[in-house]
């Protein structure tokens, strides 16, 4: 089994550093203090392909592999939790179910722009009382000629008011099985930003992840033309699923970046931070949390890597996936809140660093499936 | 328009210098970069290129391992690679690279050469100029502007207080300041594609019109007294007071060491 990478995902992974560092980090701080969305940052990532990593060229991407992908949401991440996920928000929950079941067409309309930057995207499924029972969804989409006619709301919509480009989940019919059970069908939609009947509710305001737009997205008599479904109807969930099992490398690629940027952080730190007469990382208690985070951090990279080698090779990676995210989630948080630890009074304060990646970590164990939900989808395929 | 930009894999003196006992450049056990001022000539080349349409060929002398800046290069928008490697080049001062690139060069077309001012691990800013005597062309050097105009560069070289602006026939070579511009970002799918690229690979039995004696370590007037890193200033001392405090703080540091 070889471990090392090979040498263009290596010059990759330097690429993503430098812009991380040159451009990402400096307006960091500022992101979370104003909760002002990056847009300077997204068009510069679009420039560069940034926003279509893993969409092959024919469709206006970078025709490169999903560990890349996942390396530039890392090292983004690792100095700004907010443009990663604005980064995997796009490519997997948007990008990829339409490269995945999109028509020819959608491709090429909705697609292409995408993956050239030149629109951003965005994937609404939860609602006030869906959130991990997906199932539970009130939005329904009516078919009235040629049109669907959309009614309902999305709540906590990642890049919200930002995108573009939104994959909407709707109820297209309800099903009953042969013990008189009823099931809802659901769709999946490619809606517009303009389309009349389609309008913004308030913007979140959160613990982390500031400068990402997260808003209510509200459907009132929306028409959506036919053929911009989603694959087939009644097979939305379905969609839905596999294109979350994809977010969550998306998501576990940020929660390892958060990892790595605290621990980093506080390597520094402890080197320079004097008490007692002697630099704090001079401590075997320091010495020895810092083992920690760091062999904790390691193994969340090989996960993350493994599962984002599973999405290229693979057909079903959903576990693989669930174990990345799930495992990377609980380290960043472990791990934020140690390099918090080790920084003392200063840590808790807005001014470094490591206090917005614990608040940034969070997340990462609730959205695109919480750390429950992964356990679900793994123990459900060791009891199956 | 064909651009020929010379380019150096350099130790990235962020990581610290190493060196071997006998005093050179222990380059296999450091980090390396594209030099800066040669990134700067690519960029201008490659900012040529999107305004005027050109072919931009990139080439370098070095160890096998040079190859990774010539991918970087490709990565970032250039078209060919060429890569001059052989035992027989090795140990080569300015005049014997400057002979070798020269060597090199003459099995291309070309309207213009772009090198570097000089690579940060050498400080010379000999190679440019002395390839363009070996090729019998017009050298500016420590341009900080390049424009074409129909078969002309017009190039602002800089001074320490002013800069002239001088105008030259191609093909001319101009060596390129860090100053230049920003360098472009290399893209994902660009590395993945210059990976894919075939190198062109050239040894001594490819260089053109050089004699055997003008090449190598046994090709090299100079002779390297003793080689070392740069003084590093002292680690300093990190103090956070209050504005006023802090002006107290720096008055008496500075009375201690006498300085005022």
């Amino acid at each position: 089994m070889d471990f090392t990478l090979s040498k263009e995902h290596e010059m990759a992974r330097r690429l993503f550093k430098e812009f991380a560092e040159n451009e990402v980090k400096p307006l960091a701080q500022e992101v979370d203090e104003t909760e002002i969305f990056p847009r300077g940052t997204v068009e510069k990532m679009a420039k560069l392909g940034f926003l279509g990593i893993p969409v092959p060229k024919q469709y206006g991407g970078q025709g490169c592999d999903i560990l890349t992908y996942a390396m530039c949401v890392e090292e983004l991440s690792k100095v700004c939790g907010t443009t990663g996920v604005i980064v995997s928000a796009h490519t997997s929950l948007c990008c990829d179910p339409i490269l995945t079941y999109g028509t020819e067409e959608q491709k090429q309309k909705y697609l292409v722009p995408l993956a050239k930057g030149e629109k951003l995207g965005a994937f609404g499924l939860t609602e006030p009382g869906a959130g991990t029972d997906a199932q539970g969804q009130q939005t329904k989409a009516v078919l009235d000629g040629d049109e669907y006619v959309l009614n309902g709301s999305k709540i906590f919509i990642t890049n919200g008011k930002e995108a573009d480009v939104y994959i909407i989940f709707a109820i297209t019919g309800v099903d009953v099985d042969a013990k008189g059970r009823s099931k809802k069908r659901i769709s999946a939609f490619i809606v517009e930003k303009g389309t009349p009947g389609f309008t913004f509710g308030t913007k979140e305001k959160k613990m982390g992840i500031r400068g990402s737009s997260t808003y209510e997205l509200i459907f009132t008599d929306c028409r959506i033309p036919k053929e911009n479904m989603l694959g087939q109807e009644g097979k939305g969930f379905g969609i839905a699923m596999h294109t979350l099992d994809g977010g969550r490398i998306g998501i576990a690629a940020q929660a390892l970046g958060l990892a790595e940027g605290a621990l980093e952080t506080t390597i520094s730190y402890v080197q320079e931070r004097k008490q007692f007469g002697r630099p704090i990382g001079a401590f075997q208690n320091t010495q020895f949390q810092l083992a920690d985070m760091a062999t904790k951090t390691q193994a969340a990279q090989l996960m993350v890597y493994k599962a984002a080698r599973a999405k290229d090779t693979q057909k079903v990676y959903s576990v693989e996936a669930a174990m990345a995210k799930l495992y990377a989630a609980e380290v960043a948080m472990e791990v934020t809140t140690k390099a918090v630890q080790l920084h003392g009074g200063y840590g808790y304060t807005r001014e470094y660093d490591v206090e917005r990646m614990m608040r940034d970590a969070k997340i990462t164990e609730i959205y695109e499936g919480t750390s429950e939900v992964q356990r679900m989808v793994i123990s459900g395929n060791l009891l199956k | 328009m064909k651009i020929v930009v010379c380019v150096k894999q350099v130790p990235d003196t962020k990581g610290g210098v190493k060196f071997n006992p006998d005093g050179t450049l222990d380059r296999a056990a450091m980090l390396t970069i594209m030099n800066p001022d040669d990134k700067a000539g690519l960029e201008a080349a490659l900012r040529l290129k999107d305004q005027y349409g050109a072919e931009v060929t990139v080439v370098t002398m070095g160890l096998p391992k040079a190859e990774e800046v010539l991918r970087e290069a490709l990565a970032m928008g250039a078209d060919k690679g060429i890569l001059v490697t052989d035992r027989v080049l090795g140990g080569a001062d300015t005049w014997a690279t400057s002979q070798t690139l020269a060597g090199a060069i003459r099995n291309l077309e070309y309207d213009l050469i772009i090198t570097g001012r000089q690579a940060i691990d050498g400080d010379t800013a000999q190679v440019g100029p002395q390839i363009s005597e070996h090729l019998g062309i017009p050298v500016i050097s420590y341009a900080q502007k390049i424009e074409v105009e129909g078969n002309s560069v017009i190039v602002e070289r800089q001074y320490d207080d002013r800069y002239h602006v001088v105008k030259a026939q191609m093909p001319c070579l101009i060596t390129a300041l860090a100053e230049l511009n920003e360098a472009r970002y290399m893209t994902p799918g660009g590395i993945f594609d210059a990976f894919k690229s075939e190198i062109t690979v050239w040894g001594r039995a490819d260089l053109k019109d050089v004699e055997d004696s003008n090449l190598g370590l046994k090709g090299s007037p100079t002779q390297i007294a003793k080689a070392s890193d740069k003084v590093r200033k002292g680690k300093g001392e990190k103090v956070t007071l209050d504005p006023s405090e802090s002006v107290d703080y720096i008055v008496n540091k500075l009375k201690e060491k006498h300085v005022i």
